[in-house]
Order: C-alpha cells, then sequence, then structure tokens
C-alpha cells in the first residue's frame, strides 16, 4: 500500500544571484516500509525531507506536480491542513538534539506540548503519555528527565526524548534526518535499535536520511542515492554494496575499511554525464 | 539523630549561598570604587571645599575652623574612611548652595526621574518589543520597513528638537497635554498640602490618595515627555528585539516545533520569545537605566525637577557635594539595576543558573 507519493518535486531558493535550485524533479514513493535517502552535503537530502511536511521557509519555495499523503495532496492542503498533520501523522527526527530541543524549556514541557495544545489533553493524562513514551525509547528515570532541561541531558539521552516527543502521536510517516550523526558510535548503535524497534512494532513508514552509506545498507528496505538535487540511483537496500551507478560506486569507493590498505582514498570521479 | 559532620545531599543550598556570597562581595567591591571615583574627583578638582563654604572675604581663623571640621587635615586614606562610613549612613554631605543634606534633596528629585523613566520604559517595551517581533516575522515587507523608519527617527531626531516641537505642536497649538512641570501652578500648592506623599511620583501619590482629578493633570503633563524619552527606548528596543527574534526564528528547535504543529502565534511568541527575553532583559535594563541617570536636555525643555536637572544645576553652581551625591546615586541604581537583570537573566536562562 502507498503511504506516500511524490513526483518531481522541486525546491528553489531565490538569492540574489538568481534561483538556487536545492532540490530538482524528485520522485519517489514509499510504503509502510524503511527507505534511506544517501547523498553527499547539499546533495538535497535534507531539504527533500523538509519539503515533505512543507517547512522550507520564504526565499525557499516548493513545487511538485504531486505529493500524495495517504490520498491526500499535501500541494493543496491549506497551512491549517498541514499544521493538522505535521506532528499527528507526519513527524521528524533532527540531527542534533542540542539544537533541536528549546534550551530554555523543561523536557516536559515540550514533551507535553503537542498533547496538551493540540490534542487539548490535561496535564495529568498528558504528563502520563509523555512518561510512557520516555519509558519506550528506554528512559529508566523519567520522571527525572521530565524535569530537566535540554542542556542537563547528554546527545543520546537528547534523541531519545526526541524521539519520545515525535512518535507520541504515533505518526504514519517518520522522517529521520540524520538521526543519529550527532551521536558517538556506541550511542547510535542504542539510538537505532530503539528506532528500529518503534518503526517495527508500529508500522510506520520511516524515511531515514543519512550519509552513512553502510548504515543505510543495513538498516533500511530501500535507497534513493540523491546528487546535486538529483536521485540518481534507486535500489533495494542488500544490493547497496553491489551498485552499479558511478556515483554510488565513487561513494563506496571512499569508505575506509578497517584493516584495509592505509593509502590516501579515492576521490569522486565527477566526470560522467550524470554529473552535470 | 543526625551528624553534622556528615556530607549533605548534593547541595542546591550551598550552591545558591555561594552564589549569593559572591555576588555580594561583587556589590560592595563595585560600591566601594564608585566611592573611591567620586571621593577622588572631589579632591581632583580646582574648587576648594572650604573656601565655598565659608566665601572669600573669611578670615583666616574662620578658614581653618571649616577646614578642620570638615577633616581636610587627615591624611587621604583617613578622609576616605571617613567619607565611606558617611555614605554608608547616608550622608552624602551638605548642599554649597541650599545648605540641605544632599541625600534629602536627592530624595526630593529622584521620584520625578522615576516616574518618567518608567513610564517611558513602559512605552518602549509595550510598542518596541510587538513592533520588532512584527517585524522579525515579516522581514522585508511594508511592516518591516515602516518599523525601520520609524526607528531610525527615533534614532537619529535630537531629543530636544522633538522635545520643542512637539510642546508647540500638542500643547501650543492643540492643547491635547499639559505644558512644562509635572502639574499644573493650580495643582502644585493643592498637591504639596492636600496629598499624602508615599512616593513623590505624582501619579502613584494622586491615585493612592484617590484625587483622579489630579491624576490626571499630572498625566496630561508627563504624557509628553514620557512619550518621547519612551520613542527613543522604543527605535532602540524595537532594533534589538527584530535582530534577536530574527535569530532565534532560524534555530532548529523552531523547526521542531513546526513539526509538531504548533501554531505560528505559539511558535513565534512562545518557543521563540522564551529565547529572545534572555539577551533582551539586559537590553531593557540597559535603556532603564540609561533613563534613570535623568535625561538633561528633556528635563530641561519640559521643566521637569529630576535629577538630571538636579545635578546639572549643582554643577553650573560648582556645588561639588550635590553632584557627587548624584553621581553616587546614579551610580548606585545601575548597580542594582544590573544586579536586578542578572537576576531575571537566570530566571529566564536555566542555562545561566
Amino acid at each position: 500500500m502507498t503511504l506516500l507519493s511524490v513526483q518531481n518535486l522541486r525546491v528553489t531558493f531565490e538569492t540574489e544571484n538568481g534561483p538556487v535550485e536545492a532540490v530538482r524533479g524528485v520522485s519517489f514513493s514509499l510504503g509502510r516500509e524503511r527507505l534511506g535517502i544517501v547523498g553527499e552535503s547539499g546533495s538535497g537530502k535534507t531539504m527533500t525531507g523538509r519539503a515533505l511536511l512543507r517547512l522550507i521557509r520564504p526565499p525557499g519555495r516548493i513545487e511538485a506536480d504531486a505529493m500524495i499523503f495517504d490520498g491526500q495532496d499535501l500541494m493543496q492542503a491549506s497551512e491549517r491542513q498541514m499544521r493538522g498533520l505535521r506532528g499527528r501523522r507526519i513527524a521528524m527526527v533532527m540531527q542534533d538534539p542540542k539544537f533541536s530541543l528549546n534550551p530554555v524549556m523543561t523536557v516536559g514541557a515540550q514533551l507535553t506540548e503537542g498533547l496538551r495544545q493540540r490534542d487539548r489533553l490535561g496535564w495529568d493524562d498528558a504528563r502520563k503519555r509523555a512518561l510512557a513514551a520516555l519509558e519506550a525509547v528506554q528512559i529508566r528515570d523519567a520522571d527525572r528527565v521530565m524535569a530537566a532541561y535540554p542542556h542537563e541531558l547528554s546527545g543520546g539521552m537528547g534523541q531519545r526524548v526526541m524521539i519520545a516527543m515525535m512518535l507520541i502521536p504515533e505518526p504514519d510517516l517518520l522522517i529521520a534526518d540524520e538521526p543519529t550523526s550527532a551521536l558517538d558510535v556506541t550511542v547510535q548503535a542504542e539510538v537505532l535499535s530503539i528506532l528500529d524497534g518503534l518503526v517495527r512494532d508500529r508500522g510506520m513508514g520511516l524515511i531515514f536520511i543519512s550519509h552513512d552509506l553502510r548504515l543505510v545498507a543495513r538498516f533500511c528496505d530501500r535507497v534513493l542515492v540523491m546528487y546535486k538535487g538529483r536521485v540518481v540511483e534507486e535500489l533495494a537496500a542488500a544490493d547497496l554494496m553491489a551498485a552499479r551507478h558511478p556515483y554510488t560506486r565513487g561513494l563506496l569507493n571512499c569508505l575506509p575499511r578497517i584493516g584495509g590498505a592505509r593509502g590516501p582514498l579515492p576521490g569522486l570521479d565527477r566526470s560522467g554525464d550524470w554529473a552535470e | 539523630m543526625t551528624d553534622i559532620s556528615q556530607p549533605g545531599p548534593p547541595s542546591r543550598v550551598a550552591a545558591i549561598a555561594r552564589r549569593i556570597a559572591t555576588e555580594g562581595a561583587t556589590l560592595v567591591v563595585t560600591l566601594l570604587g564608585l566611592l573611591l571615583m567620586t571621593f577622588l574627583i572631589g579632591r581632583v578638582v580646582p574648587i576648594d571645599p572650604v573656601l565655598s563654604i565659608v566665601g572669600e572675604r573669611a578670615t583666616a581663623e574662620q578658614y581653618d575652623a571649616v577646614r578642620l571640621a570638615l577633616g581636610l587635615d587627615e591624611p587621604l586614606w583617613k578622609q576616605f574612611a571617613i567619607y565611606v562610613g558617611d555614605a554608608l549612613q547616608g550622608d552624602l554631605g551638605q548642599s554649597i548652595r541650599t545648605r540641605e543634606p544632599v541625600l534629602e534633596e536627592i530624595a526630593r528629585y529622584f521620584p520625578a526621574t522615576l516616574e518618567l523613566a518608567t513610564l517611558a520604559t513602559l512605552f518602549g517595551v509595550l510598542v518596541g518589543v510587538p513592533a520588532g517581533v512584527l517585524a522579525a516575522t515579516r522581514p522585508g515587507t511594508l511592516a518591516d520597513q515602516v518599523v525601520r523608519v520609524v526607528g531610525l527617527m527615533g534614532y537619529s531626531m535630537p531629543v530636544f528638537w522633538l522635545g520643542l516641537i512637539g510642546l508647540l505642536v500638542f500643547y501650543g497649538m492643540l492643547g491635547w497635554v499639559g505644558g512644562p512641570g509635572r502639574l499644573d501652578s493650580a495643582y502644585q500648592m493643592l498637591f504639596e498640602f492636600e496629598v499624602t506623599q508615599y512616593t513623590g511620583m505624582i501619579l502613584i501619590d494622586t491615585a493612592l490618595n484617590g484625587r483622579w482629578d489630579m491624576f490626571a493633570n499630572a498625566f496630561s503633563h508627563i504624557v509628553l515627555p514620557a512619550g518621547l524619552l519612551g520613542y527613543v527606548s522604543m527605535a532602540y528596543i524595537s532594533r534589538m528585539t527584530r535582530s534577536f527574534m530574527m535569530n532565534e526564528l532560524g534555530q532548529e528547535y523552531i523547526t521542531t516545533a513546526r513539526v509538531k504543529g504548533m501554531p505560528e502565534w505559539r511558535v513565534v511568541w512562545v518557543h521563540a520569545m522564551r529565547n529572545v527575553l534572555v539577551p533582551l532583559i539586559t537590553v531593557i535594563a540597559l535603556s532603564y537605566a540609561y533613563l534613570l541617570e535623568g535625561s538633561v536636555l528633556t528635563e530641561t525643555i519640559f521643566a521637569w525637577p529630576g535629577l538630571g536637572s538636579y545635578i546639572t544645576n549643582a554643577l553650573f553652581a560648582a556645588d561639588m557635594p550635590a553632584v557627587l551625591g548624584g553621581t553616587v546615586v546614579v551610580g548606585a541604581v545601575f548597580v542594582a539595576l544590573n544586579m536586578l537583570s542578572d537576576i531575571l537573566y537566570r530566571v529566564v536562562d536555566p542555562r545561566a543558573r
């Protein structure tokens, strides 16, 4: 079943030197599965994720032939309808909890905000739901974390709070934008396994944006490879390491290997037709 | 049984106590430094304090008697110790012009400045903050341009000119507001005799006494100078609010709030505003402190008997005890406001606690 279908998505920024296209005609569809989007910095993967929530601010502009989520075209939706979808049905986890949590509000206030403002729950009910959500991301002393401010949490703890906050309304689609890139390797594994379990249990669709090819190959079902705002290759995650496309091959070639040769890593060869 | 020697729980109380002690020590050092400055200025200026009291025709005996009475034969450090001791007991010396204690005089003049500065700051905040937010949320639009131009005018037009034009138009031509002074002269005497003065601020005292006729008259007098100073303060506050707000709106936690489906007013006024408040408090406190020093030009044009005109008049009369006493009070107000803004800063920013 198709949850989301995107046709010819474009994100353009008006600058003083004329328009800059960050996303240039991306199309894909997604069921209740895990789709990875990989690419180097500036390839347009983050902008693609934000465009799905229509969260590109002026001077940025979103265009698409269609962007259909569960039967509704997001391009035609009013801002009010979008607000109803955001958080409740489509959620997003961002890269670094140091910046993505409000520094002057307690974790509890931020966790319960959606429930109280959007769903009009009372403080007690909202608090119970928030505590349950914190337990679901394996935070033991949930009471203490609720009273804490973001700067009092470690990175891994912060990211779990972020995941808990986004999953409270049980969305159908979760966009995870480099959710583990700001974390230590050991914490990364924990956060990923939590995310993995939650997505599996609740049958959500997941868009996993990352520059880490090995991670995506392990974690996702399907992978889009983006370069300069375009999808250059789409393939099953299991086949990623055997990709044919020269850009994907190039990316794979610059991965260092433990026990491999210690010479300089090869750079990307951008001489093909695809790299225009 | 509790054992005193046992280490207590990870002590929040001790941390707070330590902080208060540090703050207190800073305060003492700052105030001592302030007194040292005014003391030294008093010694350095080429005005003989004895001569200014006894006059030029005094005999040598009279001169020496006053010199002894002022303690000027003591070594400098001892004079300073006496000065500090007196200041701590609320004795800032005697005005040479009026022979009255300086502190009592300041207690009469300062409420006028306090009233004016507070009303002006209130206006500056109530108009400046929303204007700054409006400009920040709609950059480049007409609203943004209007806020910018109005703010720029507040920066660049001299206050005395605006004051004169304001008086000419709103008092002289339209008669909408009261003229110079804090009250009509008819009310001036009534205020002295019929109103119990709790604070020296006319708006508050008349309200506490239920004299609303007098309150209305006082308001018609203060509205123009307060509006004028408030305009200047608004220009500054709106500009700072705009730039703080634009900075916060670019932060990632704002995206988080939007992802959660929060309406835009909540994103701006709750999520961003609470972060904007952190630097904004300092800005507001500084502009308030600046007004509390007494704006000489405005007080002169509006015949406002405030601290600014008190110090200026004392200066023209070479009345050094009054000038230095006024300076000490201004300095103390500045220090107090700084402390207040530090405390508020900690209230709004958990990272600073």
